[in-house]
């Protein structure tokens, strides 16, 4: 149990006025940072990451990380509310929350990813203190061939496992495939599809296609309706966190089932967003009901927040370990490590316990208090409903340019973000799916170096996939989830035939 | 590589014309341009240069280090170019101001943008697994009779890691195939996780995994051994390391870490930034920084540093053709 002795003396480095301080002060800063949709965690801890050079490393990195926390909470918010993703692994809990708003239960939604995103980051926690040694070598397994299986597993499970009629996903994720082919491509050193145009150099940005896809689209949408914000206020009580607590053992096997994907994804380099996808479509996979998720199942917001913040938590882990951030916000955190003069590497462990410690202290401490912190202040988030639409759209626009802006600082990608709300419109009209897009977009360009670079390392032989256990388990998975409907409509023809037979007699 | 050592002369005459040319100072937050991602060689140069001058107050203004690593650091050649005039904008360049525009056509020519000072010039080492080979001579009989060529791992395509591994190649024969990761960072925990054989990251990319005992120093790529001679790992210092010839392996490359501005800024703006950045290299982080990435320290503004940068241009486009990346 010396991990557990650690970690009490992680709490001792903890427990002072000045740091409980900066924690609440880091959570509040992450929560409104976590709300504007765009700024996410990246750019707010981007932005507030010089405040903190003057600090001594474990206050600043517990300030820092406990904006990373409530940025985490306060994605949920927008996702919920407005339909508009704060950051890319809130995509998925739209599916489910935003017809929960439109149905007038938007604190009960909220309550459930709040809480969601509680139990996910715990069990991640609970992972990272007392497997961290462990899990930095089983990372070190993924290679190429490795990265590639998880990735199309990701795509796999989507055409598989999605609701939506399988051409449509499959025309939707290409569409992303192919936006994501634009600029440098990293194998070659050339540029593709770029046309000449400086703008298109550095390629589509997720973030501003998810902020038009989204946002921009829906108050396209809600425009069209008559200028009215589908869903009603919603005031948060006790009595609804109560109840949405008391059925949440109902809900055991997808809250497991999800923080284990997240964790598991969240150590995997670059994860973090493939993994509340997956959650989600399991959760609906292993449903008796798949055709209730969409309309406001409250399990489709356990889902995807479990899972999401188990990644997110679990992708500081390969950053400390290994200095491969798992995320974007933990690549900021990277490099604010560097700046306090500690290199994250197997050795921190080992040179930096206070500060390790501290840090994996801060992670339960911190999660604790966000709960907290974010279900007193539902009614506050939750009121912004009851603002007449009129006002509150031209904020949201506002708000998603600045957001769409801020990521690059770049004027064109105001443009971008506003052509994807017409994409986003159009797609809505006739049925085509946006979630296979946005991950084609964000998890195209991994997927197609990854698959090279193991085609060049192999000499173009396809079973570098199944040359060992691990890649050929994954991909084995994989190819099974994409032929998914076939084999279970075969099971079932097999199963009825059997079943026929034995009545006819 | 031949670096010229007027270096002192030039920093004697910058402290003497310095008071008579402090008329300029920036009104808004200076822009710190990293043509890399997050957590690259380029971008804890940045977070360092910022460290620095806040807690020394060089500055009056904030510095923000604005990440522009899209197409492989082009957009923030591309955004510096487009910046004319802009006096809030420094960029931390490296040898790809002279590559992206041969490999990639990428319209960009870094005689258009304002030249402040060098900084410091980066080495390369030949690092393989602490498994693998033990010497030079080991690795490459080890990779000339392997039966599939041996996989070296670098940062981008027909870069820097590249030509050397081209070079390689051309010196002894071996066979390597080159894996183009995103950063030094993956190439590196690749070489951990045997996923490679070998890799010719920097010093700081390799650096934790080397104090780890995961990897091993072969050479480094210069006619002359690191400087550092303080103790890295449990038994070797960054001097420990032989040079690539001295193991019979004669290829030398130094990458250069300059600062510029945009086109078309007054002498007074270019000679409050050389004054700024030579002040950074006289603090105490600057110098830790350099000892703890291994970097050859040196300064050159001015006339030096132009010639410098034509002398240097003009290797890395013989390189570039030597080892035909190109692009027609």
């Amino acid at each position: 149990m010396e991990a557990f002795g650690l970690l009490v003396h992680g709490f001792a480095v903890l427990l002072t006025w000045k740091t409980l301080l900066l924690m609440m002060v880091g959570l509040v800063l992450g929560i409104f940072v976590g709300v504007l949709p765009g700024l996410g965690g990246p750019n707010g801890v981007a932005i507030l990451l010089p405040l903190t050079f003057t600090m001594d490393p474990t206050s600043a990195i517990v300030m820092l990380s406990c904006i990373y926390w409530g940025a985490l909470f306060g994605g949920a918010i927008t996702s919920i509310l407005f339909n508009i993703p704060g950051e890319a692994w809130s995509v998925a809990t739209t599916f489910d929350g935003y017809p929960m708003a439109q149905q007038g239960r938007a604190a009960e939604a909220l309550t459930a990813a709040f809480t969601s995103s509680f139990i996910g980051s715990l069990v991640a926690v609970l992972l990272i203190t007392f497997l961290a040694p462990m899990i930095s070598s089983f990372a070190l397994k993924f290679g190429p061939p490795e990265f590639f299986a998880v990735y199309l597993l990701t795509f796999c499970s989507f055409v598989g496992l999605g609701r939506e009629a399988k051409h449509k996903t499959v025309i939707s994720m290409s569409l992303g495939l192919l936006l994501a082919g634009i600029g440098m491509d990293t194998v070659s050193g050339q540029l593709r599809m770029t046309f000449g145009s400086a703008e298109l150099l550095r390629g589509i940005n997720f973030l501003v296609a998810v902020i038009g896809l989204f946002g921009i689209s829906e108050i396209l949408l809600t425009m069209e309706e008559r200028l009215a914000l589908r869903g009603h206020a919603a005031s948060i009580s006790l009595r609804v966190v109560l109840s949405v607590w008391k059925d949440l053992p109902k809900y055991w096997v997808t809250l497991l089932r999800s923080s284990f994907i997240g964790c598991w994804l969240g150590i995997t380099p670059g994860g973090a967003i493939a993994a509340s996808f997956m959650g989600y479509n399991l959760a609906k996979r292993f449903a008796k009901d798949p055709q209730s998720f969409g309309k406001g199942r409250i399990e489709g917001v356990f889902a995807p927040e479990t899972a999401a913040h188990a990644s997110g938590t679990s992708a500081l882990l390969p950053m400390l370990a290994l200095g491969i951030p798992g995320s974007g916000t933990a690549a900021i955190l990277l490099g604010g490590l560097m700046v306090w003069g500690l290199n994250p590497g197997p050795l921190l462990f080992v040179e930096h316990k206070d500060f390790v410690w501290g840090l994996i202290a801060s992670m339960y401490l911190g999660n604790v208090v966000g709960l907290v912190l974010v279900l007193t202040t539902v009614p506050i988030f939750a009121s912004i409903l009851r603002v007449p639409f009129a006002a509150v759209a031209p904020m949201i626009v506002v708000s998603c340019a600045i957001g769409a802006y801020a990521i690059q600082n770049a004027m064109f990608d105001i443009w971008l973000m506003l052509g994807f709300g017409v994409v986003g419109y159009v797609f809505k009209k006739i049925g085509i799916p946006l979630a296979p897009f946005t991950l084609a977009l964000v998890l195209g360009n991994r997927a197609e170096d990854a698959f090279r670079l193991s085609m060049i390392g192999a000499g173009g032989d396809l079973r570098v996939f199944w040359s060992n256990g691990l890649v050929g388990s994954i991909t084995t998975l994989a190819i099974l989830l994409l032929f998914w409907p076939i084999i279970d409509g075969l099971i079932r023809r097999v199963g009825l035939a059997r079943g026929g037979a034995s009545t006819s007699r | 590589m031949r670096i010229p050592v007027k270096a002192v002369g030039a920093v004697a005459a910058l402290l003497m014309s310095a008071p008579a040319l402090a008329g300029w100072e920036p009104t808004k937050p200076v822009e710190i341009v990293v043509a890399a991602g997050a957590g690259g060689a380029s971008d804890q140069m940045a977070r360092m240069m910022q460290a620095a001058i806040q807690k020394n107050n060089l500055m009056k203004q904030p510095m923000v280090v604005s990440l522009k690593g899209g197409a492989s650091g082009a957009e923030a050649l591309m955004y510096m170019k487009s910046s004319e005039g802009d006096p809030n904008k420094v960029l931390i360049a490296y040898s790809l101001i002279y590559m992206l525009p041969l490999s990639a056509k990428i319209p960009f020519n870094w005689r258009e943008l304002t030249p402040v000072s060098v900084i410091a010039l980066d080495q390369f080492v030949l690092w393989d697994n602490a498994a693998g080979p033990k010497s030079v001579k080991e690795f490459i009989e080890a990779a000339k009779a392997a039966g599939s060529p041996f996989k070296m791992g670098g940062t981008g395509s027909k870069r820097e890691d590249h030509v050397l591994t081209v070079f390689l190649e051309q010196k002894t024969g071996a066979k390597f195939s080159y894996l183009p990761y995103k950063s030094g960072g993956e190439a590196a925990t690749q070489l951990v996780g045997n996923h490679t054989e070998s890799n010719v990251n920097n010093p700081s990319e390799n650096l934790e995994v080397w104090r780890a005992g995961q990897v091993r120093a072969l050479c480094v790529f210069d006619k002359e051994r690191i400087s550092y001679t303080t103790k890295v790992t449990e038994t070797q210092s960054w001097h420990d390391i032989p040079t690539c010839k001295e193991e019979g392996l004669d290829i030398q490359y130094l990458m250069l870490r300059a600062m510029f501005l945009p086109g078309k800024v007054t002498a007074e703006q270019q000679a409050f930034y050389t004054d700024l950045f030579q002040k950074v290299t006289q603090t105490a982080e600057y110098r830790d920084y350099m000892e703890k990435q291994a970097l050859k320290p040196i300064f050159l503004t001015g006339k030096d540093m132009v010639q410098f940068l034509e002398e240097d241009d003009a290797l890395n486009k013989s390189l570039m053709t030597e080892a035909g990346f190109v692009a027609k």
